[in-house]
């Protein structure tokens, strides 16, 4: 692998640009691998490069239906952040955070993280109060956060609504000033391209159409270019968990749902931090282009249909325009939707599963991407050592029938 | 998506809320196994295709009912009170689960 450097630039410059070598490799698909991983998103690459680099695996191949993070790493709007309220989900994330600070060094690959931090927004008196409760307790756990209030809020975000006659009045807020976003394209490229040079074989336009078991135990899968042996079987495939898990015999607690974003057209620098308001559920960030990045809540109905429905987006759109008046002027460039796949308690599933050398990550719901570089280390350790990390033995398969939930959902009062 | 309420006709989307999975039945609770009482209250079939599922006509009428609905193109194939049984239907998308 050549190494991206400023001097690699210049030299590539002077070639006029015409012999850069390609990212990553394009192999032939094998008969047989020591680990397969099925989607080619951000967690599943991740789970690759980790089980080459941490665990001495390279005998790998990562099956991916369309093309490398085309799914949810490619539609979600980028956001990381650790500001969870349970010590599981707080220590888990905050990892992952930690993660991204050092993961354009770790793959040789600019991910363009911004930490330009992320306020949420308290609408009433008494979302403020449990805001300070839910700020306090994420500080109690070591991570960075701190109360706002409203006229350090109104400085912050000038262009919020703070009339006295605002719909969604601001009472003061909440900041984890290391929150950001990065590009997420790169997130998965990055991966790609520092997983093929450690040996893994990233095969796209293949589909895994059927999972090999007998005696309780993985023998292989059947692609759409052929038949592949393997004993260790690692799930990545955010949108269709359960389709794909029942292949194998294994049921899980996931409904799929549509997750919306849109994009406003670009506009000069305005908004300088991510500004979440769980009340009405709508959050906000400008990206390098300067397209206006606005998120919201899942659609209600389950879904494989990657569109959404009309009601969201006007739902979220209305939020915004009260929130931030001068959006109402602006045209929305593109809306777009994904299939997230969510538990009943909003907290991911990182596990193994009653068939023996089948492991799964599913369950991360509408915020898998800031999950990416501890889904895939924790992931990868769980597959290597047939045993959970400890980061994810909380978010075990078990948990449900054992009563051990972990609700985010009711702790954050919004989807994840 | 337009909605068919069997009291109140064909409706916009936004007056109703999804219910989720119907036509769950609940093990017996002083015999159910965890794991039984676990996929009761937690396991849902979620089928990339023909789903049946309860919906609530919340700014309407305030009832709720049975919609079987294609989760891939939305189409809704029947609309039917609560107490009907599963009906019949064809799934366009072979019923993946």
């Amino acid at each position: 692998m050549e190494r991206y450097s400023a001097f690699a630039l210049l030299k590539n410059a002077l070639g006029g640009h015409r012999h850069w070598p390609q990212a990553w490799r394009s192999p032939e698909l094998k008969r047989q691998y020591d680990v397969v991983i099925i989607g080619g998103g951000g967690h599943g690459l991740a789970t690759a490069y980790y089980l080459a680099k941490v665990h001495g695996i390279s005998n790998i191949a990562v099956l991916e239906k369309g093309w490398l993070g085309g799914g949810n790493t490619g539609r979600n709007t980028a956001v990381s952040r650790s500001n969870y309220f349970y010590p599981e989900s707080t220590r888990f994330y905050e990892y992952s955070l930690k993660g991204y600070e050092s993961l354009g060094r770790e793959l040789n690959f600019n991910i363009m993280l911004s930490q330009i931090g992320i306020i949420n927004l308290a609408c009433s008196r008494h979302e403020l109060e449990i805001f300070r409760r839910w700020a306090t307790a994420i500080q109690v756990q070591g991570v960075d956060s701190e109360v706002l209030g409203r006229e350090q809020i109104a400085t912050m975000v000038p262009m919020l609504n703070m009339s006295a006659s605002a719909r969604y009045p601001v009472h003061g807020g909440f900041i984890q000033r290391r929150g950001g976003i990065s590009r997420h394209d790169a997130v998965a490229w990055g991966y790609a391209r520092a997983a093929s040079s450690l040996g893994v074989d990233i095969i796209q336009n293949c589909e895994v159409t059927g999972i090999e078991v007998s005696d309780g135990c993985v023998r292989g899968v059947k692609t759409s270019r052929g038949s592949v042996r393997t004993d260790k079987l690692g799930m990545a495939v955010a949108g269709h968990s359960t389709v794909v898990a029942a292949m194998a015999g294994v049921k899980l607690p996931i409904v799929s749902q549509t997750l919306q974003a849109m994009v406003s057209e670009p506009v000069k620098p305005c908004l300088d931090h991510v500004v979440m308001s769980p009340m009405v559920h709508c959050y906000i960030s400008q990206s390098d282009r300067g397209e206006i990045v606005i998120g919201g809540g899942a659609d209600t109905h389950p879904s494989y249909g990657q569109r959404g429905s009309l009601q969201s987006t006007e739902a979220v759109l209305n939020a915004a325009v009260e929130l931030y008046p001068m959006l109402s002027r602006m045209k929305l460039m593109r809306q777009w939707g994904g299939i997230v796949d969510i538990a009943p308690d909003a907290s991911p599933i990182v596990s193994k599963t009653p068939v023996t050398g089948f492991y799964i990550s599913t369950g991360w719901g509408t915020g898998g991407y800031k999950a990416i570089p501890a889904g895939g280390e924790t992931l990868a350790h769980t597959i290597a050592h047939d045993a959970p990390h400890p980061l994810v033995e909380p978010f075990s398969l078990d948990r449900f029938a054992r009563g051990r939930l972990i609700d985010e959902g009711a702790a954050a009062g919004v989807a994840h | 998506m337009r909605i068919e309420c069997p009291w109140c006709g064909s409706r916009s989307e936004d007056e109703f809320v999804c219910g989720g999975q119907s036509h769950i039945a609940r093990p017996e609770p002083a015999t159910a196994s965890d794991a039984e009482w676990a996929a009761y209250l937690y396991q849902r079939d979620n089928p990339k295709g023909l789903h049946h599922e309860r919906w609530l006509h919340r700014f309407g009428c305030g009832q709720w009912f049975n919609v079987a609905r294609d989760t891939v193109s939305h189409n809704i194939l029947a609309s039917y009170p609560m107490t009907a049984p599963k009906p019949e239907l064809p799934d366009a998308n072979g019923g993946e689960a």
